[in-house]
């Protein structure tokens, strides 16, 4: 593909008496291009800028002072440890599913595959009232529940398993195609030269889905510390207790403590940079050994 | 659940088949399918009195104009800004091409949260863009404006992550043929570039559509909130659960899962039509 479109801007044969018409025109490039930027300045760069300005209005001391709150402090504990408890789980339940689906025929197989994508596309909001609808006091487990004094909603477990339900599918999702595509066959080899199952799975297949996987944790990383509407519903906004990140922010953003919020907003905004600087070099190392694998 | 695994598949050497399948179909039906089995369970529990009182009700029908008329809105904004940026980034080279490409995904992998938050004060009165706007008479925040503009935002990355990859694998020698034939760079486009991208643009609307229909943390900061004028769906669910109205909040999220499905197998439609496309 490099190489086509080398040899396309290398322009028209030189036996061509006038240029063919094989791009725009310069003028409707740079219209078309001035768009784009535009567009995406006003949607996407602005916003940016946004956070960090308002976040640091007050200064450095009063930012430093917000994210040093000991609300913030609890709220930060709390999404780490919901993203650290969300996100291996999918994680083995992605290994798995890939395992099941790309390893083996199977009737229902199609079925699956959507069922594992269908939480993307349900609104957040419903991934967590489901939850009220099962533990809440007046759900199915409610009684139960409270009877044991156990609390799920308006608690920790709701705001985690309300995170599983959103961030389920972004691990299997990457892991099934990527093993489709490897097959069996280096499964198979391990298998007759006498590993076990578990021996193939961790000396053989995961070595060979790594980056994969590392993707797919990625992303429902990323996901897991934003969550927002399916936490909303469950986590009753307990300030120092059950709010999350988003979730403090938008009790200060309620409260109009602006630059707060936006500093706390900032630390999202830094983590979700990190995310877009590994995928993208995920992506270019794909590529590249694509590229590597299609000179052999 | 299938009665025998090993009847209902072929044989291989490959073990785990059992395990890797049950651990699979009980996380699966723990997190996602007994719970949304017991919503519309639930919502069937309400009794078709109660199920057409609140579907009918004025404020339930404005949210439902409100969610699937802004995200539509939005979603066909996308189709067209989408289009041309994925089309500048496939084809044109600039400098920060490729840091461009990069910041596409951000509306992805931002918190809705910061994103709603951060539109507000960017469209409010006092803000950069809301005090330019107000001196023409233009009012974005608190307004049905205000959750286009959201939607807008996290509907971005759909349009272009999939024409993207079409374009980038659209075969231009057919276009060379064309001119070479004679035709004007018009009716290249027209004829031979766009008519294989119409999947792949219709795919991202439709994407772009259904996230927006259940979008809430970047669209609540921004909307105003004002009952029959611009109250999204997703956020009446979550007034109706707090106001002890259960009843009345799953006859609303149960109607809103199956637009879900619909949308969902819509989508796989349309994947399988771009997937054809790209390959023939």
């Amino acid at each position: 593909m490099v190489d086509h479109f080398s040899s396309f801007h290398a322009g028209p044969p030189q036996a061509a008496r006038r240029s063919l018409p094989l791009t725009e025109s310069a003028g409707a490039r740079t219209i078309l291009i001035t768009i784009a930027l535009g567009f995406l300045l006003l949607f996407l760069l602005l916003p940016l800028v946004v956070v960090f300005a308002e976040a640091l209005r007050m200064g450095l001391g009063s930012y430093w002072a917000a994210i040093r709150e000991p609300e913030a402090l609890a709220a930060i504990r709390l999404t780490l440890l919901t993203a650290l408890t969300v996100v291996p789980l999918n994680a083995i339940f992605g290994i798995a599913a890939a395992w099941a689906i790309t390893k083996f025929q199977f009737a229902g197989k199609n079925l699956l595959i959507t069922l594992v994508d269908l939480p993307f596309s349900v609104s957040p909001v419903i991934g967590g009232m489901v939850f009220v609808l099962l533990f809440g006091r007046q759900g199915v487990f409610g009684p139960w529940f409270a009877a044991h004094d156990i609390k799920i909603i308006f608690a920790v477990p709701g705001i985690i398993i309300a995170t599983l339900f959103v961030t389920l599918p972004f691990v299997a999702r990457e892991l099934i195609p990527l093993m489709q595509k490897q097959g069996t066959e280096y499964e198979e080899a391990a298998l007759m030269l006498g590993a076990n199952g578990w021996k193939t799975l961790f000396r053989v297949t995961l070595p060979n889905i790594k980056w994969g996987l590392l993707y797919g944790l990625l992303l429902c990383n990323g996901r897991a510390i934003g969550e927002f509407g399916a936490v909303a519903v469950v986590s009753g906004h307990i300030v120092g207790l059950t709010t999350t990140m988003p979730l403090y922010i938008e009790v200060l953003y309620n409260d109009f403590n602006f630059p707060a919020a936006f500093a706390v907003a900032s630390l999202l905004t830094l983590m979700a940079f990190v995310t877009l600087i590994l995928k993208t070099i995920l992506e270019w190392r794909a590529e590249q050994r694509l590229a590597r694998g299609r000179l052999h | 659940m299938f009665g025998g695994a090993t009847a209902i598949r072929q044989r291989s050497i490959i073990p785990g088949f059992e395990l890797s399948l049950g651990v699979t179909l009980s996380y699966l039906g723990l997190i996602v399918i007994i719970p949304l089995c017991v919503l519309l369970l639930n919502a069937s529990d309400a009794g078709w009195a109660k199920i057409w009182a609140e579907l009918s009700s004025p404020r339930t029908l404005a949210a439902f104009r409100v969610s699937f008329g802004i995200a539509f809105l939005a979603a066909a904004f996308n189709a067209g800004f989408g289009f041309i940026v994925a089309w500048v980034l496939v084809r044109y080279q600039f400098l920060g091409r490729r840091f461009i490409d990069a910041m596409i995904d951000l509306p992805f992998a931002l918190p809705t949260a910061v994103a709603g938050i951060s539109l507000t004060q960017l469209y409010a009165e006092k803000g950069w863009l809301g005090s330019a706007l107000a001196a023409t008479g233009i009012k974005v925040a608190f307004t049905p404006l205000g959750i286009l503009v959201a939607l807008v935002f996290v509907g971005l990355p759909f349009v272009v992550r999939t024409v993207q990859p079409v374009l980038q694998d659209f075969d231009r020698e057919t276009e060379e043929a064309g001119a070479l034939l004679g035709a004007s760079r018009t009716n290249i486009l027209r004829r031979i570039v766009f008519p294989p991208l119409i999947p792949a643009v219709t795919t991202g609307f439709t994407l772009a559509f259904a996230r927006g229909i259940g979008e809430y943390g970047s669209v609540i900061f921004i909307a105003g909130n004002m009952p029959g004028y611009s109250e999204i769906v997703p956020l009446l669910i979550i007034i109706k659960l707090e106001q002890f109205d259960y009843a009345g909040a799953t006859v609303i999220a149960a109607l809103m899962l199956v637009a879900s499905f619909i949308l969902l197998f819509t989508i796989n439609l349309l994947q399988a039509w771009t997937r054809r496309q790209q390959g023939g």
